[in-house]
């Protein structure tokens, strides 16, 4: 347990990020408290809510703990104290005790916002409701209810060790350390709820002097092994002058996931307790309350101006709005001539198209988020990776406000994480060559973030040694991605390495994979109607970009009609269109077909053809050619019968899997209420494109 | 619609009920819970490269929804005339499918013992699609098996 405490780490832009998530859960904990003691005071004497408000405030004071808001920490402290005897003791909280909680819970909103603000309240204040908070602490017990005290026995952690007055946390403690021996066995249900044994190490750890050893005997062969179970088990001896209350507080919110067990070794010691499995509190026969932890409370949700909403409902809002539009279009289709309307009628129209546009962009603001989401991974992936290469690296991340979907914000997540690998692993140099090429030590990776013409781009910047494009060519040479007499620019040598199966890792190493590389990147950012492109300097280093579309809900596209089948063309592609006649078509050969435009010849598609909407038959020089580009900067014309219009659709799923839909993205709806294929121009491409060289389809055909 | 006068039997525990429709002069049905709603033909946009009995997509209030030729698929006479045609919308594994018949006809609420399992002897496509029948009034009714409807392909990327 070398590891240095986390926070030494963690850049402040990403800590203002978790801070921000900090303090909207903070004003839930906060509803939750005054719920409760409303609860209470109604006379709802039920333990669950002890519990619950408990709880809360234990987790305010957590969490103000971790981001170092230290008054808002020792405030909640104070609060929890009193909280904590009612739970130990079993009693309940008198009406005059309620109503200095209640003040105490308002102080508490306050300073919240205050905090939020980087700002305090008045010290006296603060005091008067300690002082306040001290006095109910330390009243004399109430007589607990008879059948409670009955259940005092040994399966309650806190009820042997007594109450820990309230400074005792934060003061240095000076009584003797003692030997605590911990069992932790997580279960699988542990790492299922996302909870991670090292953070629970760690902060064992903090409380005093602690041997960490694994125990790894239950682990099976990895035939048997299953994943979704815990196999492995941790003894911590731990010399401490906490109790084991402390200890076990530590354990909080994985109590029911692990198998626990705290021994007092030391002879000073109390008795060591039993194994504890998770307390059941058992309510007590004459609490029939209802369960009072849902309640609502108006005041709660006057502390933050953000809300928190579920997802489901704002994509039903995103249908709802995707339908409006549709039923825009519809309308504007069916309207009447001008000279048959009310004078005013197409006023309202153009009133409705606006009102439409202002609220799928509103609606698009809410689903957008801020790379931040993203970034924030990125220092500790980064240092992961210069973990394992020993390389030194410097981070620098620019434009993490800027704003994406959030459909594409999960799309991000992967590529992100493979590219900064690729540019640790392979693009920056160790210490010592970089020193000798007179680099400073370490390395800088830049990573940024940026709105350009209606895309998101995103660059990956290193100063290492840039593209070996010899080696490149050589590697693509030995491995067929390219033949070995092609004769090929600097730029197309760097894209060479987002072909499949191409990997110029010497070894293969643990962090950029086994020749799994950029072609994935490339796969999942096109998935994403996305670009990638790199450019290199030899010896200064490499950028990879990547371009993306800012939403993946609406697309610019061009509607086409092919055999009287509606197809939209994305802008993205669309190069230009050309109506086809004798003087620019070309025949080559027997079945291929070119297009002449501007001194070049494209290969010409019989779009319906392709799609079999029509038996293939020689192409005529009739309807329009659409020149297109794949993100692989092939070009392709496209044989369409009409050009329809030129507008923004809806992106719908084409929720088919039963058999394959090559060359279609997905699909819209059209205003007169018919589905339209949006093409997917890279597949389109990639369909055309036979396999093989002609000799080997020649034996294949044979 | 009633072109068959069957009559709603008294409902018990292990009663089925299912919605009846003709194809051609056979009637088949489907289990009624399984389906959405009818609806009327609508243009449909044709798939790329897709089997005939896929007869394409339609906008089913902002879902797209793609239609299978049900006749087709069992192996029947197509059935061209495709606007005096309906469409039952039915769910699929927890996705909308719209199955194109010739005429919806009844609900029919028929006990289990009246079902029976088909045999394959001849292994002919509709085998795969109409694994019971039912005897509802004399008459005989294949009940589709709607997970054979659009079974899933392995490995889809969708």
């Amino acid at each position: 347990m070398s590891n240095p405490d986390e926070s030494n780490w963690i850049a402040p832009e990403v800590l203002s990020g978790i801070r921000q998530q900090f303090f909207a859960e903070c004003s839930d904990h906060i509803s939750v408290l005054e719920a409760g003691l409303l609860e209470l005071s109604a006379g709802h004497n039920d333990w669950e809510i002890i519990n619950t408000i408990f709880r809360a405030a234990h987790s305010i004071k957590g969490g103000a703990a971790t981001f170092g808001v230290e008054g808002l920490q020792h405030f909640a402290h104070e609060l929890e104290s009193p909280l904590a005897r009612f739970r130990e003791h079993h009693t309940f909280p008198s009406p005059a005790a309620i109503k200095v909680l209640l003040h105490a819970i308002d102080l508490l909103a306050d300073m919240t916002r205050a905090a939020l603000d980087g700002g305090c309240l008045a010290q006296d204040q603060i005091d008067s409701c300690v002082r306040e908070l001290s006095t109910i602490e330390h009243a004399p017990i109430a007589e607990p209810a008879s059948q409670v005290s009955k259940r005092s026995g040994s399966d309650n952690a806190f009820e042997d060790i007594g109450f820990v007055p309230a400074q005792a946390e934060f003061v240095e403690i000076a009584s003797e350390p003692q030997h605590f021996r911990v069992r932790f066995r997580p279960h699988g249900e542990l790492y299922a709820r996302a909870n991670d044994p090292l953070p629970l190490l760690r902060a064992l750890k903090r409380l005093g002097e602690a041997e960490v050893t694994l125990d790894a005997d239950s682990l099976p062969l990895l035939s048997e092994l299953d994943h979704n179970e815990g196999y492995l088990f941790w003894t911590i001896d731990l010399l401490t002058a906490h109790d084991e209350a402390q200890i076990r507080e530590v354990f909080e919110f994985v109590e029911q996931e692990c198998e626990l067990e705290i021994v007092c070794i030391s002879s000073v010691a109390p008795a060591p307790e039993n194994s504890l499995s998770p307390q059941k509190p058992e309510a007590p026969p004459q609490s029939n309350s209802p369960v009072p932890t849902q309640t609502p409370t108006s005041k709660g949700t006057q502390l933050s101006s953000t809300l928190r909403v579920n997802l489901d409902r704002l994509d039903r809002l995103m249908n709802l709005v995707s339908e409006l539009v549709i039923s825009e279009a519809t309308l504007c289709e069916y309207a009447p001539p001008e000279t048959d309307t009310h004078p005013n009628f197409p006023k309202a129209l153009d009133d409705i198209k606006m009102l439409t546009r202002d609220l799928q962009e509103s609606v698009m603001a809410i689903r957008a988020q801020p790379v931040r989401t993203v970034f924030q991974r990125l220092p500790r992936l980064v240092r992961d990776i210069e973990m394992a290469t020993g390389k030194e690296v410097h981070l620098v991340m620019e434009g993490e406000d800027t704003e994406v979907d959030r459909t594409l914000i999960e799309g991000l997540n992967d590529p992100l994480t493979h590219m900064i690998r690729n540019a640790i692993d392979h693009g920056i140099e160790d210490a010592a060559t970089r020193v000798k090429a007179g680099k400073s030590q370490k390395g800088l990776l830049r990573v940024s973030a940026a709105h350009r013409a209606g895309r998101l781009i995103v660059e990956i910047t290193d100063d290492g040694q840039g593209l070996d494009r010899e080696r490149i060519r050589s590697i693509a040479v030995e491995r067929g991605v390219i033949g070995a007499e092609d004769v090929l620019s600097n730029e197309e040598i760097d894209s060479v390495i987002f072909q499949p199966g191409f990997s110029t890792s010497e070894k293969v190493t643990d962090i950029s994979g086994r020749g799994v590389g950029l072609d994935v990147v490339n796969r999942s950012v096109q998935a994403l109607g996305g670009r990638i492109a790199v450019s290199s300097r030899p010896g200064l280093g490499t950028t990879f970009s990547l371009s993306l579309p800012l939403t993946l809900a609406v697309l610019d596209g061009m509607l086409v009609s092919v055999c009287a089948q509606g197809l939209v063309v994305p802008l993205t592609n669309l190069l230009e269109t050309v109506p086809l006649s004798t003087e620019n078509l070309l025949q080559l050969g027997a079945n291929t077909e070119l297009l002449a435009i501007r001194g070049r010849h494209v290969p010409l598609v019989d779009l319906g053809a392709l799609f079999e909407y029509r038996p293939p038959a020689p192409i005529k020089a009739e309807g329009v050619a659409v020149l297109v580009e794949a993100d692989t900067g092939q070009q392709i014309a496209l044989i369409v019968d009409d050009i329809l219009d030129q507008r923004q659709v809806v992106i719908k799923a084409l929720d088919i899997d039963t058999h394959p839909m090559e060359g279609i993205a997905a699909a819209t709806v059209l205003g007169n209420g018919r589905v339209a294929l949006i093409l997917d121009i890279n597949a389109i491409v990639a369909l055309r494109r036979p396999k093989g060289t002609p000799a080997e389809r020649l034996a294949a055909d044979g | 619609m009633a072109e068959r006068a069957l009559s709603p039997k008294t409902p018990t525990a292990s009663a089925r009920e299912l919605m009846s429709f003709r194809l051609g002069t056979q009637m088949f049905c489907v289990d009624a819970i399984a389906v959405k709603e009818v609806r009327n033909w609508s243009q449909a946009t044709l798939l790329p490269r897709s089997p005939s009995y896929l007869r394409g997509v339609i906008n089913l209030r902002g879902i797209i929804l793609p239609i299978v030729d049900i006749g087709v698929l069992m192996g029947l006479a197509p059935n061209d005339a495709t606007d005096d045609r309906v469409i039952i919308v039915v769910w699929v594994q927890k996705r909308l499918v719209g199955l194109l018949v010739d005429e919806v006809c009844d609900l029919v609420t028929a006990p289990q013992e009246a079902v029976e399992t088909t045999s394959d002897l001849t292994g002919e496509a509709i085998h795969t699609i109409v694994r019971e029948l039912i005897t509802v009034e004399g008459a005989v009714l294949g009940i589709i098996s709607l997970e054979q409807v659009m079974p899933r392909r392995e490995g889809s990327s969708a």
